[in-house]
């Protein structure tokens, strides 16, 4: 327990010091409609950062530049010290992806799944070994493991994601709404993992629907019409809004853009 | 009644996906199918829109029996499915047209009913319904399954993945059309959309664990629950599991539920043990429950 906590106090300490995603200015233009229109930020190492918005502000578009599949129309951002418009090898590399949208191969099972990510990830078969061993062994899997990946439960599905998503041990993992529709106690256990990762130091990037999840960042943003209207802590963004909950900060700032 | 369940059940190869359901809504009323997904709430709406035959039990909708007058249903219903399934191909205004021509109507007949809806997307009518943002697509959608006028309007998780805002004003257009009559059945995942309702069914791995009025459910509530905060709440959620007394603990946006299994437990108690646990700027105090805490205590 003891142990756990100089971690934390570590985790704190480094968050003050590591930039480990440098947005400037970064830009998308669509013709003539401007999806993010020039948005500036940092996220420090081991940091969780909650990046909100309503639907059509323009997260995804963002997203989609941070992780280099997407080349901004103009400004710079440095993702692991990488550049997102040049190194886009070097930035996958160094990320890890979980879309709400489950994307493991469904007629695979656990093992298959895990090999195979493995393989795209450039891990060595003694590498993937281990890591299946130790992935199954933490959720509890261990039974499981020759079980078709369809064939789980949602809530099983999203742990295994983001299990998987953290194989090649990236500094930086994207998390795009990664607990829509999972019931109650299995989002609150994948906070919990999300938690549990951040201390060991992996960055986590999470977009979310839910404004209760908003409160477990440490840091949240929240983008309005492609510009970045407001970013903080979710307790000094209470306080400057002067409302009780990430909901109320949400409501007073989101507009709807269609 | 407008709708009547009786002892619904139905398993897809030999997987139990609901098991013998049983509720009604009443006429005029404003239902909801509380739960994650997987829990049957759509199987539920494919038995009640006539696309699904139940293995086991009986259903009417409306008054008509979903086996034998499907066909009467069929007329007398609405149904936004989950996935959008308009034509993505067709423009806004075309699959209006199109779903007012197969139940034998025309926008012009029924515009009152989608009016304040349909206004917000008129702009953009020559728009193929594939190119619309997430939030019109769902208003394009409403409109269409009310454009016959239905008598019961059955809607599945209309707003999953949808924003705060949309969400809110999403459920003020469902408020409206209660108003004009319409028996509307909603599901939904967020637990906070439950307190719109009139009643709920509490709906978890096909069997429903509570129906009544959302405000009845938090009053039968009968546990105390405690928010807590620390400076360090990862680390809170660490030492609360290990209490020796705790009943359950989880995260609540801002601050951690906790419920202790003694009936005299004693606040101050936990104070002392988190102190000596080094955590900082501790408040502990009572908490009111909401339907997700009593959900995930079910």
């Amino acid at each position: 327990m003891l142990k756990n906590k100089i971690v934390s106090l570590a985790r704190n300490d480094k968050m003050n010091k590591e930039k480990i995603i440098e947005v400037q200015n970064l830009t998308k233009q669509f013709g003539s409609f401007t999806a993010v229109n020039s948005i500036s930020f940092d996220v420090y190492k081991g940091e969780i950062f909650g990046f909100l918005g309503a639907n059509g502000a323009g997260k995804t578009t963002a997203m989609k530049m941070l992780i280099g599949i997407s080349k901004p129309t103009s400004g710079e951002a440095l993702v692991a010290g990488f550049d997102v418009k040049t190194n886009t090898e070097m930035v996958k590399r160094s990320i890890g992806y979980m879309s709400q949208k489950f994307s493991m191969y469904d007629d695979l099972t656990i093992k298959e799944n895990i090999t195979f990510f493995g393989g795209i990830y450039g891990l060595s078969k003694a590498r993937i070994k281990e890591k299946t061993a130790q992935l199954v062994a933490e959720l509890g899997l261990e039974d499981a493991i020759d079980k078709l990946v369809g064939s789980l439960p949602l809530g099983w599905k999203q742990k295994l994601s983001f299990s998987v998503a953290l194989l090649h041990e990236p500094k930086i993992v994207f998390l795009d709404e990664p607990t829509g529709g999972v019931d109650p106690i299995t989002r609150r256990q994948f906070w919990e993992m999300i938690y549990a990762e951040a201390n060991k130091g992996t960055t986590i990037f999470v977009t979310t629907h839910y404004m209760d999840e908003a409160e477990y960042c440490d840091r949240v943003s929240i983008m309005v019409e492609g510009v970045i209207e407001a970013l903080d802590t979710p307790k000094n963004l209470k306080a400057k809004y002067n409302v009780a909950s990430m909901n109320d900060v949400f409501l007073k700032l989101a507009r709807n853009v269609e | 009644m407008s709708i009547q369940v009786h002892n619904i059940s139905k398993s897809y190869n030999k997987i139990s996906a609901i098991d013998s359901i049983s509720f009604e809504v009443k006429e005029g009323e404003l239902f909801g199918l509380i739960g994650p997904d997987g829990a049957g709430k759509t199987t539920i709406f494919r038995i009640l829109t006539t696309l699904l035959l139940a293995n086991e039990g009986s259903a009417t909708v409306a008054g008509f029996d979903v086996v034998l007058d499907y066909k009467a249903i069929r007329n007398s219903v609405g149904y936004m499915p989950g996935k959008f399934s308009l034509y993505q191909d067709l423009t806004v205004e075309e699959n209006l047209n199109f779903f007012a021509t197969i139940f034998g109507t025309t926008i012009e007949e029924n515009y009152n009913l989608i009016k304040d809806i349909y206004i917000q997307i008129e702009p953009f009518k020559t728009r193929r319904a594939g190119a619309l943002s997430g939030g019109m697509k769902q208003k394009l959608a409403l409109c269409c399954a009310l454009i016959h006028k239905p008598t019961v309007l059955f809607l599945d998780e209309p707003t999953t993945g949808v924003d705060p805002v949309s969400r809110k004003e999403f459920w003020i257009m469902l408020k409206r059309l209660q108003e004009k009559g319409i028996t509307i059945l909603v599901s939904t995942p967020y637990m906070d959309e439950a307190a719109l309702c009139d009643r709920i069914a509490l709906i978890q791995k096909g069997s429903i664990l509570k129906i009544d009025k959302p405000a009845t459910i938090i009053k039968d509530y009968k546990k105390i629950i405690y928010d807590i905060k620390a400076k360090n709440t990862h680390q809170l959620i660490q030492d609360l599991k290990n209490y020796p007394s705790q009943y359950s603990v989880f995260a609540f946006g801002e601050y951690i539920h906790y419920i202790d299994e003694n009936d005299n437990f004693n606040p101050m108690d936990l104070q002392n043990y988190l102190e000596q646990q080094q955590h900082t700027e501790i408040e502990i105090r009572v908490s009111n429950p909401t339907i997700e805490d009593v959900f995930m205590d079910l």
